[in-house]
């Protein structure tokens, strides 16, 4: 197991990133940052495939649901500094709030 | 300084601190007076409102909220005349863990008098299980209900469960019939004293400071002759007079919150740490049958 990783990891080491052809990209991650009470990026793009990850740097504790019913995902309350992640495997428009203060909305478009 | 307080050292404390303002209702003009000033009840009921103890937090603004919470559980248990009962206006924990739930609980217990709750939404991250658990025995729908105290009808709302997608929270339409119904059979005459964690006056919408249906809840209250509205969240004293109505946001025990408007964004406000206990408190409310006026002081930790 451990020399399995070992060369990725060595190359990841020394910054290398390592791109699959052939239509198959490697996994995206995206970040949204939580401050302020507002999702920045508001509105976020991404290929299908990609996770997202919320981090809250507020001193209020936040959720991050998205506003279909039923709800595509949902956190619990996230702490300062607590994060969250979806990976969206579908292509869509995905809204989401905050549900204790839902004047904090934001959005994921998948392509 | 709560050894031998009783309740005429408290107010007299309350207004040393310039906190000490007693509000009455009669006949739809507020009337204010400095605390010596007051000839208020000392018989009657009273009871006192306790908010936002936010137990579980623990950053900058406020690194002890047990000792917060506990130093105003001193202050009410010093009392005297004993309150008949607390209220708490909801954010009793900062994130609904369990062990919050049980820390305030544990608290509460030293002010040795019964407690009416409603949750805040920091008590519903976690859909309302760990409140509900603990407080929902006899509610009706997400947790509200009302009883009778000394001629007294209060209503305790929950508006922390429904909400929407760039909305103010709301009520919603079975709280709001329920409401209409729970109140049908009362005379007019009666006191009305409304206690629920949001404010139910648009204090400051940009930041969620309201209640999308409150206008809907209170036309089922417009026939009564005083309606007071008693609240949380915002961590500061607001009062707001609207024909018959009354509307009191109440101190925080945890932290204070910057004013409407004054900062990007609501949420603790750091100040310096002599300064928290005189941004944090506790109401009294006092009524006494037959005056038509509530009386209501609020107290600094600090004084």
């Amino acid at each position: 197991m451990r020399l399995r990783y070992a060369a990725p990891l060595a190359l990841l080491a020394l910054g290398l990133l390592i791109r699959l052809g052939g239509g198959l990209s490697a996994a995206e991650t995206k970040e949204v940052q939580i401050d302020n009470y507002s999702f920045t990026p508001g509105t976020l793009t991404v290929p299908v495939g990609t996770t997202v990850t919320w981090t809250n740097h507020d001193e209020t504790p936040h959720t991050v649901v998205s506003a279909d019913t039923p709800r595509s995902f949902k956190s619990g309350g996230l702490d300062t500094d607590d994060k969250f992640s979806v990976t969206f495997s579908k292509p869509g428009s995905y809204s989401y709030l905050c549900t204790v203060h839902p004047y904090m909305t934001g959005k994921i478009v998948v392509k | 300084m709560t050894d031998g307080m009783n309740r005429r050292g408290l107010l007299r404390c309350g207004a040393w601190a310039g906190a000490g303002l007693v509000w009455t209702m009669s006949g739809g003009v507020p009337r204010s007076w400095l605390l010596g000033d007051a000839s208020a009840a000392t018989e009657g009921l009273t009871f006192v409102q306790i908010s936002d103890t936010h137990i579980g937090f623990n950053k900058p603004a406020n690194p002890d909220t047990k000792a917060t919470m506990s130093a105003a559980v001193d202050r009410i248990a010093a009392l005297s005349p004993k309150p008949a009962f607390l209220i708490h206006t909801g954010d009793i924990t900062h994130l609904s863990k369990p062990e919050e739930f049980d820390t305030a609980l544990e608290i509460i217990k030293g002010a040795n008098a019964e407690v009416h709750y409603v949750p805040g939404e920091h008590d519903w991250l976690d859909d309302g299980q760990g409140f509900r658990q603990r407080f929902g025995q006899g509610t009706k729908g997400n947790g509200w209900y009302s009883f009778d105290a000394g001629g007294v009808h209060f209503i305790a709302l929950v508006n922390v469960v429904n909400f929407k997608a760039g909305s103010l929270t709301s009520l919603g339409a079975d709280q709001i019939a329920w409401l209409k119904d729970d109140v049908s059979g009362l005379s007019a005459s009666t006191p009305i004293v409304v206690f629920t964690h949001i404010p139910m006056w648009a204090v400051y919408p940009k930041w969620g400071w309201g209640t999308a249906d409150s206008a809907e809840a209170l036309a089922s209250l417009a026939r009564f002759g005083s309606v007071t509205v008693l609240n949380g969240h915002i961590h500061q004293v607001l009062q707001k007079v609207e024909g018959k109505v009354t509307f009191h946001t109440a101190m925080s025990t945890a932290y204070p919150q910057p004013a409407p408007g004054t900062a990007a964004a609501p949420g603790p406000l750091k100040v310096p740490a002599d300064k928290l206990r005189s941004m944090l408190g506790i109401r009294e409310v006092a009524y006494v049958e037959g005056q038509e006026a509530l009386a209501i002081t609020d107290t600094r930790l600090s004084a």
